[in-house]
């Protein structure tokens, strides 16, 4: 009996070779182009933002990244960035120092310490915490968290430390740098925190179990085993962290209070880049000043561009260490 | 049997503290290295259930806060009265035209970013050789890095400028900021369909654009909505975008794409910054509603996400 | 003992060749665990149920038996490794200088202090060889001398000369059997009383094994040793006392662990009181 040619059925034409179908080389170049317009997409954000500041880049100079002042009255019109990205920076570490230990601390509760029945829970809380729009948390920190920071926190601070720069006296309109950190510490929590606890969740058992072994406690066996395994990922983590609060615009236009000065007093009112753009964008009359405005925008960008590729680049580098097979040679 | 213990330990260990088995009864006073190491781990113990509890109670600090504080304005005049600013009298108001708003412009912006996103995971799960895939990864990466109001500066230039505000170039910068996420999901999602289920459907002679749209994507349809819902409830307290494309907007309920149009979280925004307490109360009244849709939104989905990829990947 | 075993004609018998020095007589062996009634139970399964036996100090103790009879379960009693596990709950005492270590006034890091473990695949830490085994002495609050801690401990698990010149290397990049005798190295250099050992050359090929079983038989002197195996040649090549354990069935097609026998090495591999017993060393069955 002849051998039968699975591939031939009446139906069908006979295989001959390559077969380019219309059908797949469309979808193929539509998914592709979808793809390739991303990533142009990306390039674009950046050269127009770039070119809606350069009247700004032309007439403010390089003096602009550093200089203090924000003047729009036409004639005199004279603007700087030095005390926005000043407020940008104090704010963006600011929230890091304070969000970091809270997301570690309850990362590790939810993968080494918690009973196994809360976890869930308290996991999807932590992480609905990020859900929360930020129009929503300044709205809190105006008219909850800056009156209660006001009459407790800063004043007992102040009385106590006032001698010191950072705790002076404080802002009358009652916002102030302070809150700010407050709010960016926690829009930023749900973010480390829920990277973290990946990253506890792949510390192999048998690294722990075998530091464990030793006799050393709980606690040390974080420290020297889990830490250190999950290094990478946390500094990527962090740096994630530090480019959304270096991003965040309302909720912080919403508690710090919005003055172009650079003040080492947590309890001031200040300014930060994303937040000027903010409440100055619809008061912005003359063509310089909007040019300005875009400016900042663009540091901004450049920074929060170079903390999420720096990130990046530390997964991609972890991701390559952790997948080295152990024992590698005799 | 002798006691010989302590006597063969000496001679094991002549130097240093060595741990004996009066350790073992708990805290002794001999040996305060145990007991000060046991008193670090708890108190580093101690110090993470604060930071969980810490994290708890501000969620639940600000749900309370909110849900409290717009109480009076809580009604429903909220959604079917217009707003009136400057208003000296007590006539009802609400924010009817913020609603409707909200709902063209998330709308809108759905529509544009759940195709174009379907269609990036598409290619990086079904047609990208690997270095094309993680480059695409990681310009998502990027992309959902830039901040949200970089991307309303950029709308601004690129179609405001010139032409005015709208809801659509308000829709089109959301769904910028969506894109990232449906992306990404869709792209775990299509990775669980298994490759049994291609395999088959090649094998049958079915072309591979085909299998695509008729076979694996059904099949992840589940997952890409989940992922779909999580991008809304992101994207629809977005509020800095939206002051470049969508801020000007009059205070009749609209919902022509073409105008520019108010949405809940610009219209907190406003009301935030006004004197008038009643503004305030409506503002948190509006919050209220906003934060519910997106609870529930955000912990619906995950709820669902593990059933939907148990189905999807057949286990 | 008279009895002789008669392997049947036609079927593979065990050869047991058994290489070792006497062991001291029992009257002058010195108890160090006092196992009494214990069962081991993961939520409603119990792995093991009613061992008392004694473990002799300064002897090699080994546990056989087949897969599935908690032999694993049974060695993490010793050192409260099983309280990692949520579902676990367990019975009866184990006592270890007359404190019953199983109690829960009894804080598991100072057990494990005392107790160590070498577990099945090496598990070294991604650090140094030197930190490796400096590491649990640095925190344990070992800090002086650590060089000739770690150069001691190096010496004792056989692996110092192969490793003295790249002591920064990872302690990844060596070899399994290099990795292995590093973790024991890890455990001995915290000076424990007792080193448990589960199934420690199970993962390694024959030489690195050789040089394991080797340094158990040197290093005895000074620590107890309690290896888990399911090799039966190698109990008999180490230990001086062997305890066979077996899977039991009850009502309901429950199953759980049972020590069957525990007795000299040389007598459960020649003259086995139980015919459980003589039928897994012949090989009959497991």
């Amino acid at each position: 009996m002849a051998t039968a040619d699975v591939t031939a059925t009446p139906t069908r034409r006979p295989f001959t070779g390559r077969r380019v179908r219309f059908g797949d080389v469309s979808l193929q170049v539509v998914a592709g182009a979808a793809a390739a317009a991303t990533t142009a997409l990306v390039g674009l954000i950046t050269w127009k933002v770039i070119d809606g500041s350069r009247l700004a880049i032309v007439k403010n100079g390089w003096g602009f990244l550093t200089r203090v002042a924000w003047n729009p009255v036409i004639g005199r019109e004279l603007y700087g960035a030095g005390s926005f990205l000043f407020g940008t920076v104090v704010t963006s570490f600011g929230a890091l120092l304070l969000a970091t230990p809270l997301a570690l601390g309850a990362a590790l509760f939810l993968t080494e310490l918690s009973p196994r029945f809360i976890r869930g829970p308290v996991t999807a809380l932590i992480e609905t915490l990020a859900a929360v729009p930020s129009v929503l948390i300044g709205l809190w920190g105006i008219y909850v968290l800056g009156p209660a920071l006001r009459t407790s926190i800063e004043h007992w601070l102040h009385a106590a430390f006032g001698w010191i720069p950072l705790f002076g006296p404080q802002s009358a309109a009652g916002a102030s740098v302070f809150t700010a950190i407050i709010v960016l510490a926690i829009m930023i929590l749900p973010i480390v925190s829920s990277i973290s606890r990946e990253l506890f969740l792949g510390v192999p058992l048998e690294l722990k179990e075998g530091a464990l072994a030793l006799g050393t406690t709980r606690w040390e066996m974080v420290r020297g085993i889990m830490f250190p395994y999950a290094r990478g990922g946390i500094t990527a983590a962090l740096i994630l962290g530090l480019g959304r609060a270096m991003g965040e615009a309302i909720a912080v236009t919403q508690v710090i209070g919005g003055s172009p000065t650079i003040q080492w007093n947590l309890f001031s009112t200040s300014d930060s880049l994303a937040s000027k753009i903010a409440s100055t964008y619809q008061g912005a009359v003359s063509r310089l000043q909007l040019s300005s405005l875009i400016e900042l925008g663009l540091i901004l960008l450049v920074l929060s561009l170079a903390a999420n590729i720096t990130a990046q680049w530390i997964v991609r580098q972890t991701a390559r260490k952790h997948g080295v097979t152990r024992g590698g040679h005799a | 049997m002798d006691r010989a213990a302590d006597g063969a330990q000496a001679r094991r260990h002549p130097r240093g503290t060595r741990v004996s088995a009066q350790e073992l009864s708990g805290p002794s006073v001999r040996n305060d290295r145990l007991a000060r190491r046991r008193r670090v781990g708890h108190a580093m113990e101690a110090g993470a259930w604060l930071s969980a509890a810490i994290a708890v109670a501000i969620l639940g600090l600000v749900v309370w806060s909110v849900a409290s504080k717009g109480r009076s304005e809580l009604n429903l005049n909220l959604i079917t009265k217009t707003p009136i600013p400057f208003s000296l009298t007590n006539a009802p108001q609400g924010l009817s035209n913020a609603f409707a708003g909200t709902i063209v412009i998330v709308g809108l912006a759905t529509l544009m970013a759940l195709p174009v996103g379907i269609l990036i995971a598409v290619y990086v799960n079904e047609f990208a050789p690997p270095s094309i895939r993680a480059g695409v990864g990681l310009v998502l990466d990027v992309l959902s890095g830039v901040p949200a109001i970089v991307i309303g500066i950029f709308i601004f230039l690129l179609l405001v400028v010139g032409s005015g505000q709208s809801a659509l170039k308000g829709s089109l910068s959301l769904a910028i900021l969506m894109l990232p996420f449906v992306a990404r999901t869709t792209i775990e999602v299509l990775a669980l369909v298994p490759n049994s289920l291609r395999e088959a459907s090649l094998g049958l002679g079915i072309a591979a654009w085909r299998t695509t749209l008729s076979i694996v994507l059904p099949r992840a349809i589940g997952g890409i909505l989940t992922g779909t819902v999580l991008a809304v409830a992101r994207v629809a307290g977005e509020t800095a975008p939206l002051l470049f494309t969508s801020s000007v907007v009059g205070t009749k309920t609209d919902w022509d794409p073409a105008h520019a149009l108010q949405t809940i979280p610009v219209a907190i925004f406003e009301l935030s910054e006004s004197p008038s307490p009643q503004d305030h109360a409506r503002a948190w009244a509006a919050g209220f509603i906003l934060l519910m849709f997106i609870l529930f939104a955000s912990l619906g989905a995950r709820a669902l996400v593990t059933r939907h990829t148990r189905k999807i990947s057949g286990r | 003992m008279s009895t002789t075993i008669e392997p049947p004609v036609n079927e593979p018998s065990v050869k047991v060749e058994i290489h070792r020095e006497p062991m001291p007589g029992r009257e002058r062996l010195e108890t160090i665990f006092h196992v009494d009634d214990l069962d081991a139970i993961y939520g409603a399964k119990a792995a093991v149920k009613g061992v008392t036996m004694e473990i002799y100090k300064n002897l090699v103790t080994a546990i056989i038996g087949p897969s599935g009879c908690g032999k694993s379960t049974y060695i993490r009693c010793f050192n409260r490794m099983n309280d990692l596990i949520p579902s676990y709950r367990q019975t009866g005492t184990i006592r270890y200088h007359d404190q019953d270590i199983c109690g829960s006034n009894i804080d598991p890091v100072a057990v494990r202090r005392n107790i160590g473990m070498v577990f099945q695949r090496p598990n070294p830490f991604p650090k140094s060889i030197y930190d490796n085994v400096a590491w649990g002495c640095r925190v344990l609050g070992m800090k002086e001398n650590l060089d000739e801690r770690v150069e001691r401990a190096l010496t004792q698990a056989a692996l110092w000369d192969e490793v003295k010149d790249r002591l920064k290397a990872s302690g990844l990049s060596l070899s399994g059997g290099q990795q292995q005798r590093l973790c024991i190295a890890r455990a001995i250099a915290v000076e424990p009383d007792v080193v448990l050992m589960d199934e420690p050359a199970s993962a390694l090929d024959p030489i690195a094994t050789q040089a394991i079983e080797q340094l158990m038989h040197t290093l005895k002197s000074e620590y107890t040793f309690v290896i888990v195996t399911h090799n039966m040649q190698q109990a008999a090549r180490v230990a001086d006392m062997t305890a066979f354990f077996s899977i039991s069935q009850g009502e309901e097609g429950s199953r759980w662990g049972e020590l069957i026998e525990y007795d000299a090495t040389e007598k459960i591999f020649t003259a086995p009181s139980d015919k459980r017993t003589e039928d897994y060393v012949t090989g009959r069955f497991g």
